[in-house]
C-alpha cells in the first residue's frame, strides 16, 4: 500500500517538477511581457497541480490533504484574476505586444466595438 | 437558502483549518461565521452572482474537463518553450461570450486565462479580448468549443448572442 | 521524493528571480514576483513535508492571499500613482472638463 502511494506520488511529482522548471525557463526565454504570462501560467496551473496532487497522495485522508486542496483552490481562483489584472495594466500602460497577427478588429456579427480593457471583469 | 449555504461553508472552512476543537475556539468560530454572514448580507453580495449554488452540482465534471484542457495546452506550451527556435506567433483576437449570467462569463474568462497559451486581457460587454501565444490557440477559441462547454455547464445549452450587456 | 520537489521549486525560483532582476518593464517584474509567490507556496508545502511539519501549509495559504493583494496593490500603484484611487472620481472629473 505504502509502495503504491509512493509510486503514484513519484508519477505526479516528477512531471510537476518538469513543468515548473519548463515554465520558469519560458519566463526567461519569451520576448515580451504578454508571452511571458503564458509561460508563468504553465507553472501556476499544471506544475502546481501535479506537485500538490503528489503531496496529497502522500498525506492521505487527513486535514493536511484538505489544506493542500485549499492551496489548489486558491491558485485556481486567484491566479487568473491576477494575470488578468496584470495584462490589463500592461495594456493600459501602452506596453506594445510583439504580434504576429492582430485580429482585434475582426468582425463579430454585430458586436459592440470598444477599447481593450475599458470595463472591469466580474470577480468570481 | 443562499445565506444558509454560506454559513455552512464558512463553518466547515473554520473547522477544517483550525484543527483544534476546544469549546473556546469553537465559540469564537461561531461568532466569526455570524459576523461574516451579517457583513455579507449588509453588503448584499449573497446573491446569484456571489453564491452561484446552481452551478455547484455541475462543477466537478466541468473542472475535470477543464483540467484535461489545461494539461493538453500546458504540454503544447512546454514544447514551444523547449524548442530552440521558439516557434511563437502571438495573436490578439476577440471572442464573443454567449453565457447569460455574470458567473458564467467570469467562468469563461477565467477558464481562458487558466489555459496556458491564452489570456483574457479585457472584457467589453460580452466581448473578450484574448491574447494567444500561437495562432492555433486563437483559432481554437474562435471556433467556440470552450464557449459551448461553459454554456452547457451554466445550463443554457443553446448559445445565443442576445445577451443583454 | 520531497528532495526532488524542493530542488525543482528552488531551480524554478532562481530562474524567476533572474527574470525579476532583468526587467525590462515593471510588469515583467510584477509577473516574476507573482510567479515567485506561487513558487514560494509550493516550496513551503514541499518543505513542510520534507521536515515532517505540515503546519507550513498554513503559512503557504496566508502567503498566497498576501501575494494576490500585493500584486494588485503594486499594479494599482503603477496604473494610477496612488493606492486610494477612485475610478468614479476620475469619471466625475472628466465630465466637468
Amino acid at each position: 500500500m505504502e509502495m503504491i502511494a509512493d509510486a503514484i506520488s513519484w508519477c505526479l511529482i516528477v512531471p510537476g517538477c518538469f513543468f515548473l522548471v519548463t515554465g520558469a525557463l519560458g519566463l526567461l526565454r519569451m520576448p515580451d511581457v504578454y508571452t511571458r504570462m503564458h509561460a508563468a501560467s504553465v507553472i501556476e496551473t499544471l506544475g502546481a497541480t501535479l506537485l500538490v496532487l503528489g503531496l496529497i497522495v502522500q498525506a492521505g485522508l487527513t486535514l493536511v490533504a484538505l489544506k493542500l486542496v485549499f492551496v489548489l483552490a486558491l491558485l485556481f481562483f486567484f491566479g487568473p484574476v491576477a494575470s488578468h489584472a496584470l495584462a490589463q495594466a500592461a495594456l493600459h500602460a501602452d506596453v506594445k505586444p510583439v504580434l504576429a497577427e492582430d485580429r482585434r478588429s475582426r468582425n463579430l456579427d454585430s458586436g459592440p466595438t470598444g477599447l481593450a480593457g475599458s470595463k472591469e471583469e466580474p470577480s468570481p | 437558502m443562499r445565506t444558509l449555504v454560506l454559513a455552512i461553508a464558512l463553518a466547515a472552512f473554520w473547522l477544517a483549518l483550525s484543527g483544534h476543537y476546544t469549546p473556546f475556539l469553537l465559540s469564537i468560530g461561531i461568532l466569526c461565521v455570524l459576523i461574516t454572514v451579517l457583513v455579507a448580507q449588509r453588503m448584499s453580495i449573497v446573491d446569484k452572482e456571489g453564491q452561484p449554488i446552481e452551478l455547484f452540482a455541475a462543477a466537478p465534471a466541468y473542472w475535470l474537463w477543464l483540467f484535461i484542457e489545461i494539461a493538453k495546452s500546458a504540454w503544447s506550451v512546454s514544447l514551444i518553450i523547449l524548442d530552440p527556435r521558439l516557434p511563437i506567433s502571438p495573436t490578439f483576437t476577440r471572442v464573443r461570450a454567449s453565457q447569460k449570467t455574470a458567473a458564467g462569463m467570469a467562468t469563461y474568462a477565467n477558464s481562458i486565462t487558466l489555459t496556458p497559451g491564452t489570456i483574457t486581457t479585457g472584457v467589453t460587454g460580452d466581448v473578450f479580448d484574448v491574447h494567444a501565444l500561437v495562432k492555433a490557440g486563437a483559432d481554437d477559441l474562435e471556433a467556440g468549443g470552450m464557449d459551448r462547454r461553459i454554456c452547457q455547464f451554466e445550463g443554457t445549452a443553446t448559445p445565443t448572442s442576445e445577451r443583454k450587456a | 521524493m520531497f528532495y526532488v520537489a524542493t530542488g525543482a521549486v528552488l531551480a524554478a525560483l532562481m530562474l524567476a528571480v533572474i527574470r525579476a532582476i532583468r526587467g525590462p518593464t515593471v510588469f515583467d517584474r510584477v509577473l516574476a514576483s507573482n510567479t515567485i509567490g506561487t513558487l514560494a507556496i509550493l516550496l513551503l508545502a514541499s518543505y513542510g513535508f520534507l521536515t515532517d511539519r505540515p503546519e507550513f501549509l498554513d503559512i503557504g495559504l496566508t502567503y498566497g492571499l498576501l501575494n494576490l493583494i500585493g500584486t494588485f496593490a503594486v499594479l494599482k500603484f503603477f496604473r494610477h500613482g496612488d493606492l486610494a484611487h477612485d475610478i468614479a472620481e476620475d469619471q466625475e472629473k472628466s465630465r466637468w472638463k
